[in-house]
């Protein structure tokens, strides 16, 4: 790996920026790589589509943006429509399957879903949709440890909630694993 | 004299720029902000108001932006390193206090976390036009001192940097952010406290007296006089009217002349101390692109790209905006054939740029209206115009 470009969008208010932030201290925090975090939002402060940006890389990251992701994450279908075209040749998209239905690819493309919101539902917080989509990441993904994405999950949510954002990282994470067995 | 510990959040963070700002201003030793929140700077406000009163420092929201830059000011001669932090339509207006602050002589940060303008333009989108202002925004004549980080780390080593340049020179120092590195999230490098350089105020060695003059010239500094402390007796008079050394108004061309020649010759005939800048690959670069802030890192790419097409580009980036490093450019000039100047905004600091180079080598804007950063191919295929 040097450079690794990911993108995760959904409405704000999904967590989609706190995504973000969690590969990305993983990446820099807990494994001593360059990481750079951007994100790009509305003036709304929720409902409004929202994107996270991060470039990972095992050199100095110089240019901070991603261009064409290598990884995108989505929890709608409107940045699942928006970014899809964006997408390297040969990536990868996770997207939540209850609100985002996938259409044709283009060949090169691997997509995996999972049913984040009905987990989040079962896990009492619906709030921790963004975290199950995390835990689902680091299962099919080889950016961070499944170690670092742990610390980094404990390290980033309210104090108080670990507990239960870890279950929903564990969810997303035994999903995502089950799947390519 | 080395920072403070209690301020001194030491350790490795994944933190944006906005948050850094503030956790730099803290190790620094600033312990008053007054600010009037406004995206996309209201991150460093909301750090501050939570940081400071944790280090003993006070935060208070105003009314408004034009109450926060005077409240500093009275703070600052109360004895405190202070900042306000706002963005393009708070900066606009507190330009008033910015000129009362340069013509007082009193030490102050304002923090401009850059995005798209006139007006109010596009709050959470990011821009570089307001240089100029920060450059000459108030009315008369002085100089300040601009920085413009390029990332969350520098966000916080510079901001130390311009609590120091505010303390030394006695001006108001414009720290120049944008919402690209406002809003970017990198891992911060907080280093212990006992490494942290920290300029303290200058203080009087004059005791108290009827003849104390405010702004006397002492140990043999020639540009910057030295501060009263507050609470010890002295008794002083602060104008923003034309004064003399004890601080009184004096309304005369002489005096006039003598107190502008010294705050402008106190940055102008410092420039090449106060310098700060980088270079990549400028040793054999036939073309040199200018560049800072957010989009010194867009031309790194740029000048990548053009290497491996064959193209002898390198990268000059001014840290500290104004003054510009004049001298470096000047030395560049003779070894290289063009500028092309790449800034988010249609023609600002690339003016300064053809001012000193004065036709011998080629100048070339690379301007863009802000809202989003340069292209990095943008302007690549402008270098290869200008190489043909």
């Amino acid at each position: 790996m040097s450079r690794i470009e990911i993108k995760i969008g959904g409405f704000g208010g999904q967590g989609v920026i706190m995504a973000g932030m969690i590969i990305g201290r993983a990446a820099s925090i807990y494994e001593g790589k360059d990481a750079t975090l951007t994100q790009s939002f509305g003036p709304e402060a929720r409902g409004g589509s929202c994107s996270g940006q991060v470039v990972v890389n095992t050199d100095r990251n110089l240019y901070p943006m991603v261009t064409h992701p290598d990884i995108l994450v989505v929890m709608s279908q409107p940045a699942y429509l928006k970014f899809i075209p964006e997408v390297k040749s040969g990536g990868l998209i996770l997207y939540e399957s209850e609100l985002v239905k996938p259409q044709n690819h283009s060949e090169g493309l691997t997509a995996y879903g999972i049913p984040a919101t009905k987990f989040a539902e079962e896990l009492g917080r619906k709030m921790v949709l963004n975290i199950i989509m995390v835990g689902f990441f680091t299962a099919l993904s080889d950016v961070c440890s499944e170690e670092s994405m742990r610390k980094a999950v404990e390290n980033s949510v309210p104090r108080g909630t670990e507990r239960l954002n870890l279950s929903a990282f564990n969810r997303g994470f035994s999903y995502g694993r089950d799947l390519v067995k | 004299m080395k920072a403070d510990p209690k301020g001194v959040l030491t350790g490795a963070h994944f933190l944006d720029g906005d948050h850094a700002c503030c956790e730099g201003a803290l190790a620094a030793g600033c312990r008053c902000a007054f600010g009037y929140p406004i995206t996309p700077s209201t991150e460093v406000v909301e750090r501050i108001s939570r940081r400071f009163p944790m280090v003993g420092g006070v935060f208070l929201q105003m009314e408004d932006e034009i109450g926060s830059s005077i409240a500093i000011q009275g703070a600052a001669w109360g004895g405190k390193k202070v900042m306000t932090v706002s963005s393009g339509p708070g900066i606009s207006l507190m330009m008033e206090h910015i000129g009362l602050a340069a013509m007082t002589e009193t030490p102050c940060v304002f923090v401009n976390v850059q995005r798209g303008g006139p007006s109010t333009g596009l709050p959470t989108l990011t821009g570089q036009a307001d240089m100029m202002q920060a450059r000459w925004g108030s009315h008369g004549d002085y100089e300040t001192i601009a920085i413009c980080p390029n990332s969350p780390q520098e966000c916080f080593d510079l901001a130390i940097d311009a609590f120091n340049l505010a303390e030394q020179y006695r001006i108001p120092v414009m720290f120049m952010m944008d919402e690209s590195v406002g809003h970017m999230t990198e891992r911060v490098v907080i280093p212990e406290a006992d490494e942290i350089d920290i300029v303290e105020r200058r203080y009087t060695k004059k005791p108290p007296s009827d003849d104390y003059e405010l702004y006397a010239l002492e140990d043999d500094n020639p540009f910057v006089p030295p501060m009263p402390p507050v609470g010890e007796g002295y008794r002083f008079h602060v104008t923003g009217l034309t004064h003399d050394d004890k601080g009184y108004p004096a309304m005369d061309a002489q005096t006039q002349q003598k107190l502008i020649r010294r705050i402008v010759d106190k940055i102008r005939l410092n420039a090449d101390a106060i310098a700060k800048y980088e270079e990549y690959q400028t040793e054999d670069a036939d073309i040199i692109l200018v560049a800072y802030g957010i989009t010194s890192r867009v031309v790194i790419r740029t000048m990548e790209m053009a290497r491996e097409k064959g193209l002898k580009v390198g990268v000059f980036r001014p840290v500290i905006v104004w003054p510009f490093p004049e001298t470096r450019l000047k030395e560049l000039m003779d070894q290289t054939k063009a500028f092309v100047v790449a800034e988010l905004n249609y023609g600002q600091v690339v003016l300064e740029v053809e001012r000193l180079v004065a036709g011998r080598a080629k100048v070339v804007l690379a301007g863009h209206g802000g809202g989003d950063i340069h292209d990095p191919k943008e302007i690549l295929r402008l270098v290869e115009e200008v190489a043909k």
